[in-house]
């Protein structure tokens, strides 16, 4: 099996992640679909990583999902807040800043 | 002509890629296409423990049980929670603000994937380089080492970012309390001066077949009293209408008993009466409100 397999997986989860966030309404689907396409990317750098015989992707890998966990927390925090003021996650409502 | 030596991958990788892969792609699929948030957000963990596999199978250690710890452990738990929150029931609408944007989309994700597989297609690749060399004194020490000497800088700005990161998300949720809290006895007051219902609602479902919650009561005349079931259950569609072959049944019931008893037709009581004049439950809307 040639390791460029991996990263056809990868580019195939990241299609499916970026169309997600383009078709879906709810907000936190069209989050998931973005930690999807975080997923997808950490899987061509671990694969890199092995094809090249060092650490590096590893560890860019590593720093992606630190910043995918801080964007996590939040991206929901800032989901909450909105279904508070409208009392609903659809990104069609959110269509001001303010109410 | 190291390179050479590790080209090929066994056979059990293989295997274990294409199955894998089927069920991480699926799991992504599932993840766009259900409609239920939940069941995407299921879908989505079970993509990412997938993805953990992959990461162990190659050598990646730590980053396997980190995604499994991080992501399907807390991250995908926080948007669980987040669900409750925000409403299970809310499933995404099916109608379209803009005209033909679910197809534009589809088709632009389609476009992406056509343009990664391309080129991704015109790349050669000798095989894997194998990390045997730099995994020679275990998987996490040397990632402790690269961590903590060339990628320091990087790795104290993730730390602060993940400070500012808490900090902001404790921000953002908290809610400062403006007005005073009202005392029991200025609700109560409000609710009379609404005019709202006042006494408890009525119980649902006298029918205990099986989960009688599920059953609107029968008002004196005979029609389901709409307040008598949880409006939660109304709105998922589990509640079970009282239609008139119920009704019936129940008539004929009572007639049966009332023949049994030898009581005259006159004397059995009054379930299926009337048509009433408003609808169900109206006559327990209509109370005034005391002066």
């Amino acid at each position: 099996m040639s390791p460029i397999n991996y990263v056809y997986l990868a580019a195939l989860l990241f299609t499916i992640g970026a169309a997600g966030v383009l078709i879906r309404r709810n907000a936190i689907v069209v989050f998931m679909c973005i930690e999807l396409m975080l997923n997808a990317s950490n899987l061509a750098l671990v694969a890199f990583s092995r094809m090249h015989g060092n650490l590096d992707g590893q560890i860019m890998a590593f720093f992606v999902m630190v910043v995918a966990a801080a964007e996590v927390v939040v991206g929901l925090a800032i989901i909450v807040m909105l279904y508070r003021a409208r009392h609903s996650a659809s990104v069609d409502d959110a269509s001001l800043m303010k109410l | 002509m190291q390179l050479l030596a590790e080209t090929a991958t066994s056979t059990g990788e293989a295997v274990q890629f294409w199955v894998l892969g089927t069920v991480a792609v699926i799991g992504g699929l599932c993840t766009v296409l259900l409609r239920r948030a939940v069941h995407a957000a299921l879908c989505l963990a079970g993509t990412m423990i997938v993805l953990a596999l992959f990461y162990l199978a190659n050598g990646a250690y730590f980053l396997g049980i980190v995604q499994i710890v991080v992501y399907t452990g807390a991250v995908m738990m926080l948007f669980l929670f987040v669900l409750m929150l925000v409403g299970v029931s809310a499933a995404d609408s099916l109608k379209e603000t803009l005209k033909g944007q679910r197809l534009l989309a589809a088709c632009c994700g389609l476009g992406l994937g056509i343009l990664l597989v391309a080129g991704i297609g015109q790349i050669s690749v000798g095989g894997f380089t194998g990390l045997s060399e730099a995994n020679a004194g275990g998987n996490v020490p040397a990632i402790a080492t690269l961590l903590f000497t060339r990628y320091v800088v990087a790795f104290e700005v993730v730390g602060a970012l993940l400070t500012v990161a808490a900090v902001g998300a404790t921000l953002l949720s908290h809610r400062e309390r403006i007005e005073r809290t009202k005392t029991q006895r200025e609700q109560a007051e409000e609710r009379v001066r609404g005019g709202v219902q006042l006494p408890p609602l009525p119980a649902p479902g006298v029918y205990a077949r099986h989960n009688a919650v599920d059953r609107p009561a029968l008002l004196p005349d005979g029609t389901p009293a709409e307040l008598s079931v949880n409006p939660t259950l109304r709105q998922r569609g589990q509640i079970r209408e009282v239609g008139p072959e119920a009704l019936a049944s129940l008539a004929a019931l009572e007639q049966r008993t009332a023949d049994h008893h030898g009581r005259s037709r006159e004397e059995r009581p009054r379930t299926q009466g009337n048509l009433p004049e408003g609808h169900g439950g109206s006559n327990l809307d209509e109370q005034e409100a005391p002066k």
